[in-house]
């Protein structure tokens, strides 16, 4: 007894606040729209660049310069499915691929645009942290891995694991997708205007998942929750803005969110671990 | 003149006591609803957070979804700038609190940012997390941002150099 006193003493002074940044802002200081040191680019300054002769990095390194000399849109031709396009971008743009992405496309971004005229493969703009990505076809697997805001945006169809491990954003699916959808998801929104295969929101921690359609069955502690007219409100308007012809009304789409059974997972009784996981 | 008898049957405590419980608990499978999810003894304390003192979990609905009545003029310049139809990434942002001080997250920098003392604190959540994105770019955008420090000393490479 007197080892537990001792003990929840030492955790009760532990200082587990105090982290706020009070020394550095000052709420009067010249408003910015932007990170400090961003390019400063103009929307209306256009340029297009071939990707034709030009590997991932090459390609990368032009839209940066292009960035530097402050163009606003960009158009990529022939980007070939090439692998690891457009990524790490941390300014407002407007970039265009005039063709299909290959794995790991416009990811890490923060701010910028992005609209592809064809597909992408599996990891299409993981770890996004602000922008919007619209893919006008069908989208591979981990669509979305570990966005962190944003709208991610698929016109067609998205593979298994569409928002696996997403901490924030919105991910639109127009059509139907994959297994797992919403696997170990933390936060934010997915909305899919299809069904949704198997295990979806399996393991998932918070967040919303709208399904238009069916899921063929909800994963690991995903249970169906309920949509007020606000949330319907929002729902249709982040179609609309999405440009997606859905066929379902947003009052009719489904609400699915964490059951949060798995929230104190290690004070839970053996036989209760295994009622959760099935 | 014969007089009418009164029908009307007098609620008894238990039917009302069941009323006020069915709202908050379904009797049925014991959960009860918070934010739309169908949760399992919500109030229960945990033996970590009696260990570490502190309730585990958001202190706020992580899952409040924006309305777009109570968007601002400086956010709606932001997006206008940003060139996008909404609030974006800033859809996830909400007021929170950092112990008793309502204060904002910053993902960039890991910390809380508190709420000056004189900024007045509005009543409705929605009006709040407005608030909260408002001085979430303030101090994102800054010169000032701890980032910009850490940038203008260890950052490497032509790409990532920072543009003065």
């Amino acid at each position: 007894m007197a080892g537990l006193e001792k003990k929840v003493t030492a955790f009760q002074d532990e200082n587990l606040s105090g982290r706020s940044q009070k020394l550095f802002f000052e709420v009067t200081e010249e408003e910015n729209f932007t990170y400090y040191g961003n390019h400063d680019v103009d929307f209306n300054k256009r340029t297009e660049i071939d990707c034709k002769d030009l590997d991932g990095k090459e390609l990368n390194q032009k839209v940066r310069n292009a960035l530097l000399k402050g163009y606003g849109s960009i158009v990529i031709k022939n980007p070939g499915a090439k692998h690891a396009l457009g990524v790490g971008i941390l300014n407002k743009l407007n970039l265009i691929f005039e063709g299909s992405l290959g794995y790991f496309g416009v990811g890490c971004i923060d701010g910028p645009t992005v609209r592809i005229n064809g597909r992408v493969g599996w990891s299409c703009a993981e770890n996004m942290m602000s922008g919007k990505v619209v893919v006008e076809n069908n989208a591979g697997s981990c669509f979305g891995a570990a966005l962190r805001g944003g709208d991610l945006i698929c016109k067609g169809d998205a593979g298994a694991r569409t928002g696996i491990d997403m901490k924030g954003g919105t991910i639109l699916v127009g059509g139907n997708a994959g297994a797992y959808t919403g696997f170990m998801m933390q936060r934010g929104r997915i909305i899919v205007c299809g069904n949704v295969s198997a295990n979806m929101g399996d393991s998932m921690y918070d967040g919303i998942i709208f399904v238009g359609g069916e899921p063929r069955s909800l994963g690991t502690d995903c249970v169906e929750g309920e949509m007020n007219d606000h949330e319907i409100r929002w729902l249709e308007q982040k179609i609309k803005n999405a440009e997606i012809d859905c066929k379902v009304p947003a009052s009719k789409f489904k609400k699915y969110v964490a059951g949060r059974m798995l929230w104190n997972y290690d004070n839970l009784e053996p036989a209760e671990k295994k009622g959760i996981l099935g | 003149m014969v007089k009418k008898k009164k029908t009307t049957k007098k609620k008894s405590p238990s039917s009302s006591k069941k009323k006020t419980t069915a709202k908050s608990k379904d009797t049925k499978t014991g959960y009860k609803v918070v934010g739309g999810a169908k949760l399992k003894d919500k109030e229960i304390k945990s033996s970590r957070e009696k260990m570490i003192g502190q309730h585990i979990g958001y202190r706020y609905d992580v899952n409040l979804i924006p309305d777009y009545k109570h968007l601002t003029p400086f956010l709606k310049k932001y997006i206008d700038i940003m060139g996008w139809d909404d609030l974006n990434w800033l859809e996830d942002i909400h007021m929170g609190f950092e112990g008793d001080t309502p204060a904002v997250f910053d993902r960039n920098a890991n910390a809380w940012i508190t709420l000056p003392k004189k900024i007045k604190l509005p009543k409705g959540q929605q009006d709040r997390d407005m608030l909260a994105r408002e001085l979430l770019i303030k101090f994102q955008m800054s010169p000032n941002h701890p980032l910009v420090q850490l940038k203008r000393t260890y950052t490497k490479g032509e790409n990532f150099k920072l543009v003065e």
